[in-house]
């Protein structure tokens, strides 16, 4: 219970929150975005750390195998895309069958359930050992930063682009998109794409952080990019209206949830029991709009003029 | 323009709920025709647009538009022929998209969306000059939510969607029929003025035979898939809402069964 415990541990925890901050934005641009509930990235969370780890311990360079991770990942999304639209499986569903079958194959890809890279044989982007007592452009919190910033640009770019507006109008009205000739199926696959991509790139980052790949690290990783989403939204929802202050806030809600948890942590709680904890928040978050509409709601306010 | 080519269409086969919907359905427009769309419930008027629209595939038979077979022409590959207003509101626009996002949408129908800007600064003005036509104030709300506005502006907004990029076809499926009568006449107002302008192909189904007798220069009347009553040119013009009930009664050996289309 020693608090300097827990300020040695808050750079850390920044840090994870902020490469989870990645995966969350992937979360957020199917979540929100498509207004699809993607479980892929429950086995793209492992993916993308399993192809980066490989790819390095058969030499290749960082940036190469970081690429190959969001290829990957890509792919993965790829798969989604085909299972919903090609096939007409539920998106839920369709997610739920690439994860399972995700799991066979990043143990394919890593050959057993855990491998593990040296920091010190191999020139790695981030590790949790370039925290403290490193140079500052060495510094993993400020890296990811810089490469949170350079996404959240290209993002803000690809969705003001012809391309990316079809993807807005597809997840928002479908019906609209279509009759507006946009192929709403290509939209989806493309958007799924897009995600999974983003949280195998913060797959790969993770590995590299945490110096090993995990057949497990992606468990539960839906619920922990929904709940940097909602907290996100909820606390920064009202001042930040920009589409690219939207995925900031997203960041800050995956970095806030790792300080909490952090804290949570050295309170001395089970740790058995985090997981629940998440996912019961999250769950309350989540009915918090129901709750208000069902039995808060107040009269309909009429934005602007009402002559036609 | 538009032919449709004996369409049969049965929804749900070999089920308790089995219901032909399109029954050999045949009809030819000329270009630049106005042609209003009436019938009871369950004749068949909002598949014929579907069918035409390309929301499924029909049974059998043949679509052509401007003389190109759209027939296995999926939706949004159809979408650069058409133009469509929907009966409920929230269909025809995006409602967490602004308005002018929404318009340069529509500006895109038909056109390869490519990694081009979404929206340019000319774009805006053009959309501010057009929006003026509606007369509803919108040309000072482009960036405000389509959630915003009312059904009214909704539709209108929709329509001027629909026509921004000249289609070969107009396709309103009963768009007034969600307003109160003043929004409604205020938007059918909005539609002849840019079915006229434009010169526009144009169908529309109402439910309100004073405003198929009003608007268009030919009338049709479906009932079970197929067109029983084809009125044109000045034979329209002369047309009564009671000509329209005997008619519909002499061919259905019924009563019209809808109030609203007397009370409308």
């Amino acid at each position: 219970m020693e608090i300097m415990n827990l300020i040695n541990a808050l750079p850390g925890a920044a840090a994870q929150g902020l490469i989870w901050g990645i995966m969350a934005i992937g979360v957020y641009l199917t979540y929100r975005i498509l207004d699809v509930a993607d479980l892929t990235v429950d086995g793209t969370m492992c993916t993308g750390g399993a192809v980066c780890i490989m790819m390095m311990l058969n030499g290749c360079n960082v940036w190469v195998a970081m690429l190959a991770a969001t290829g990957a990942g890509m792919l993965a999304g790829l798969v989604t895309g085909i299972f919903h639209t090609f096939m007409g499986i539920p998106a839920i569903l369709s997610g739920i069958l690439t994860q399972l079958s995700l799991y066979s194959v990043n143990l394919k890809i890593m050959g057993k359930a855990n491998q593990a890279i040296n920091v010190d044989k191999y020139n790695l982007l981030v590790s949790l050992r370039y925290i403290k007592n490193v140079p500052v452009w060495q510094n993993t919190i400020l890296i990811v930063a810089i490469a949170i910033v350079v996404l959240i640009a290209l993002l803000y770019w690809f969705f003001g682009t012809e391309l990316g507006c079809s993807l807005r109008a597809t997840g928002c009205n479908p019906n609209m998109s279509r009759a507006q000739g946009i192929n709403t199926n290509f939209g989806k696959v493309l958007g799924l794409m897009l995600s999974n991509g983003l949280v195998a790139l913060s797959s790969a980052l993770l590995a590299q952080y945490q110096g090993f790949a995990d057949v497990n690290m992606g468990r539960g990783a839906i619920v922990i990019g929904l709940a940097a989403v909602i907290i996100g939204e909820a606390i920064f929802g009202k001042i930040f209206r920009n589409f690219a202050l939207s995925l900031l806030s997203v960041v800050l809600g995956s970095i806030l949830y790792y300080l909490v948890l952090q804290t949570v942590i050295w309170r001395g709680i089970d740790t058995d029991l985090l997981k629940l904890l998440t996912a019961v928040v999250v769950a309350v978050f989540l009915a918090v709009p129901y709750w208000k509409s069902k039995y808060f709601s107040k009269p309909v306010k009429k934005g602007g003029n009402t002559n036609a | 323009m538009l032919e449709l080519q004996n369409l049969y269409k049965t929804f749900n086969p070999g089920t308790i709920n089995q219901k032909t919907a399109l029954n050999g359905l045949s009809l030819k427009l000329n270009d630049g025709d106005f042609v209003t769309v009436i019938g009871g419930n369950g004749a068949g008027k909002s598949t014929m647009l579907n069918a035409v629209a390309g929301t499924w595939f029909v049974d059998e038979g043949k679509i052509l538009i401007d003389g190109t077979d759209v027939t296995k022409l999926p939706e949004y590959r159809r979408a650069a022929y058409l133009g469509r207003v929907f009966q409920d509101p929230m269909t025809g626009t995006a409602a967490t998209m602004e308005i002018q996002e929404n318009l340069a949408l529509a500006k895109r129908r038909g056109k390869p969306r490519l990694l081009r800007k979404g929206i340019t600064k000319a774009e805006r003005e053009e959309y501010q000059e057009l929006l003026k036509i509606l007369g509803l104030g919108l040309e000072s709300r482009l960036t405000s939510k389509v959630g915003l506005l009312s059904g009214g502006q909704r539709q209108a907004l929709t329509l001027l969607m629909a026509t921004l990029q000249k289609p070969k076809l107009l396709l309103l499926d009963e768009h007034t029929a969600a307003l109160d009568p003043k929004t409604a006449a205020k938007v059918l107002e909005i539609t002849e003025t840019i079915v006229s302008r434009d010169h526009l192909t144009t169908l529309m189904i109402t439910h309100n035979m004073k405003d198929a007798i009003r608007h268009g220069n030919r009338l049709i009347m479906m009932m079970d898939g197929k067109i029983i009553l084809d009125i044109e040119g000045e034979e329209k013009k002369k047309l009564t809402v009671r000509d329209l009930l005997d008619q519909f009664e002499q061919a259905s050996g019924e009563q019209f069964a809808n109030d609203s289309a007397l009370l409308g």
